[in-house]
């Protein structure tokens, strides 16, 4: 796209929030100016960018998608299918919009989950020292327009050595046509404490809007978090999300990320490992087909000793689909006795799916356990073969192995309603393909 | 056993099979009648799980010549899912792991496949979960074997088990074993040689491809024979497996120099 489209519809966004009132707080109003500072000077990026060599946005500006406006007409009875039975708290929004009435927190005495605005008050210190700190926007444009626009988002802070039981299910539904929404989360685990977050993009019809999210996590020390990611957009919808976590001493992170619908998504994920013993299992799955295109990047930054990390990223696409995975690991030259690995394994089902997958390693400590691999490729012969020789058809057995290849990532994902409902998704999907 | 007048089960002519070119099969002659255990030895490279993979009709192996008739089927029409419907089992010499399918699930699968081809009703989850626990007492399987994904994670010895489980559940007329003692230790070997033992019966026979005479200590065979450079070269009784052990395979060839030279 040419620089001016660029820049027209940078100012053209920008123009649509200029209306929207100041905030209170005084930080959350400089946040946002230096937001909106950082995205005049920014344009969007192009293939000619490196982190954006396989991933073509230009769709993105055919349409002007204005900011989504809140929509209270949505009901219960509208959204409940696509509640879990074994996530009791639940924070919903509806194109970015939080909404009380659809919201349930099971667990008020446990942890503190609520929106931004009503939030801000009671919690100013500590979502002063944390919202807009872990997601950079100076040279990424989406964060820089996510921050821009920072009005509502979800809030979770767990307090000290408290274990939350049930789930936290953050669900984003989108609802209307040519918008785009901002949404915003932030989970803050304090120390010792347990808890498993759900962040579920859903669309209740086929439509095309953007969706633009921003989520930071930070772990104080000891601290756990589970953090699955589903992104089950409309088919036609553009998905544009960041993710960083930061990591203090001994926390442990776990993030399974799904990646399912939209034409065009890109998911970042930053995890910094700050300081000792820290640890991170980060799994993903894009299943996709006809000509969507899904594009993950992660960084994994060991900055302090004793980490611990293990990757495994999966892609499996159909049709003409494109799959993006690049996987970038640093260690530091203090992050001495860190062991990590991380593995990149794809499926093409056609002979026009395509998948680039580009591990990068960037080791600068001594003494450590590093280990990466990436296979792409087709359902193995000797697999096949097996499953034949027990008397499954050929279709049968490489539709099994198929639904195999990502049942395996779903597998760890620790909501059982969740992990079924993902099942039968993959199910669905492989099924579908007599080859 | 050898029944006198029992129905022929597997008749193998000829049989020769090359894989990307070479020639590995050359001219096999193999007869198994129900009740018969037979067991195929010889060193590595001779061609006995070769054998094994094109009965069950891997299709990287050519079949250049020859015929195997299975009951009354041509077996080289098949595929290999045919095959197995038909009666004919393959355990593995390395079974696959298939993370991400719980070993219950696949086991269901075959087995309702294969039930279906025969005519038979399918079992459900529950039901098939009963039938299944019962067959896996004979194998000394410890139930959560049923919920892990299909032999990932599993040791040698419990792969071999879960081979001899789908045999004892799909109840095939011929059961091929390949390598089944490699990996196990003897208390492994005994578990598996039971179960094997209580599967066979007069209406079904085996076929066991072995390095070593070791696990025809637990699985009497009714005949032995002796492969060399893709063809069956001797053919003896239960005693022919004693004088391999201690004699090793050498004499074989020595006494046997005409069958090479035909082959050249």
């Amino acid at each position: 796209m040419s620089e001016a489209i660029s820049t027209s519809y940078l100012e053209c966004l920008l123009k649509s929030w200029q209306a929207k009132p100041a905030e209170s707080r005084a930080w959350l109003n400089q946040l946002r100016a230096r937001a909106i500072d950082c995205v005049s000077t920014q344009k969007l990026p192009t293939k000619r960018d490196e982190e954006w060599r396989f991933t073509d946005i230009s769709p993105l500006t055919a349409l002007p998608y204005r900011p989504s406006q809140p929509d209270s007409t949505l009901k219960i009875e509208d959204v409940q299918h696509l509640f879990l039975d074994d996530a009791k708290n639940r924070l919903v929004f509806v194109d970015g919009h939080f909404s009380q009435s659809l919201s349930a927190i099971a667990e008020p005495a446990a942890l503190i989950a609520g929106n931004l605005p009503a939030l801000l008050s009671a919690h100013a210190s500590i979502l002063e020292s944390h919202v807009g700190h872990y997601v950079p926007f100076d040279h990424n444009v989406f964060a820089a327009l996510n921050t821009a626009f920072l009005q509502d988002g979800a809030v979770v802070i767990v307090p000290k050595n408290t274990v939350v039981a049930e789930p936290v299910h953050l669900l984003f539904i989108a609802t209307q046509h040519e918008v785009t929404s901002y949404p915003r989360c932030l989970l803050i685990g304090e120390a010792g404490s347990h808890i498993t977050l759900i962040e579920d993009y859903v669309a209740l019809q086929q439509a095309a809007y953007i969706t633009n999210s921003v989520t930071e996590i930070s772990l104080a020390g000891n601290a756990h978090a589970k953090h699955i990611r589903v992104q089950r957009e409309s088919a036609k919808a553009f998905h544009l999300a960041n993710c960083a976590v930061s990591l203090a001493h001994a926390s442990n992170y776990q993030s399974v990320s799904i990646t399912l619908g939209s034409q065009i998504s890109r998911y970042n994920l930053d995890v910094r490992l700050t300081d000792e013993a820290a640890e991170c299992t980060i799994d993903g799955l894009t299943l996709i087909s006809d000509r969507q295109l899904a594009d993950t990047h992660t960084c994994i930054d060991h900055a302090k000793p004793n980490g611990t990390s293990h990757q495994q990223h999966k892609c499996i696409a159909d049709d003409a689909a494109h799959a993006v995975f690049n996987g970038k690991i640093i260690v530091r030259p203090q992050a001495q006795r860190t062991n990590s690995s991380q593995s990149s394994r794809n499926l093409l089902l056609s002979k026009t799916a395509q998948v680039d997958t580009k591990p990068q390693l960037e080791i600068f400590a001594d003494d450590v356990k590093c280990s990466h691999g990436a296979t792409v490729g087709q359902l193995d012969q000797e697999e096949i073969f097996y499953l034949r020789s027990r008397g499954l058809s050929e279709t049968a057995a490489r539709n099994l192995l198929t639904y195999a290849f990502g049942a395996e990532i779903i597998s760890r994902i620790p909501v059982s309603s969740l992990r079924q409902q993902l099942e039968q998704a993959v199910l669905d999907q492989t099924q579908s393909n007599p080859s | 056993m050898i029944i006198a007048n029992s129905p022929t089960i597997l008749s193998v002519q000829g049989l020769r099979a090359s894989i990307n070119g070479t020639e590995i099969l050359k001219g096999i002659d193999l007869t198994v009648r129900s009740g018969e255990i037979h067991a195929i030895m010889g060193l590595n490279g001779s061609g006995k799980s070769t054998f094994a993979k094109v009965l069950a009709g891997h299709s990287a192996y050519e079949v250049t010549g020859g015929s195997i008739q299975f009951e009354d089927k041509n077996l080289l029409e098949l595929p290999p899912e045919e095959r197995a419907r038909a009666g004919l089992f393959l355990a593995f010499q390395y079974p696959i792991e298939i993370p991400g399918v719980a070993n219950t699930q696949f086991l269901r699968l075959a087995y309702n496949t294969v039930q279906t081809q025969r005519g038979k009703e399918e079992l459900d989850p529950l039901e098939f979960d009963d039938f299944v626990r019962e067959k896996m007492k004979l194998l000394e399987m410890k139930p959560d074997f049923l919920d892990r994904s299909v032999n990932e994670g599993f040791s040698g010895g419990e792969k071999k088990r879960n081979e001899i489980l789908q045999m004892a559940l799909l109840e095939p007329r011929l059961s091929i074993l390949d390598e089944t003692d490699s990996g196990l230790d003897i208390d492994a070997l005994k578990i598996v040689a039971n179960g094997v033992n209580r599967i066979t019966n007069k209406d079904n026979a085996t076929i066991l491809v072995t390095h070593y005479q070791r696990l025809l200590d637990y699985i009497v065979p009714d005949f032995v024979h002796v492969m060399q450079a893709g063809r069956i070269v001797m053919t003896g009784g239960k005693e022919l497996a004693l004088e391999l052990e201690t004699r090793g395979y050498d004499w074989i060839t020595a006494n046997k120099q005409p069958a090479a030279g035909v082959s050249a």
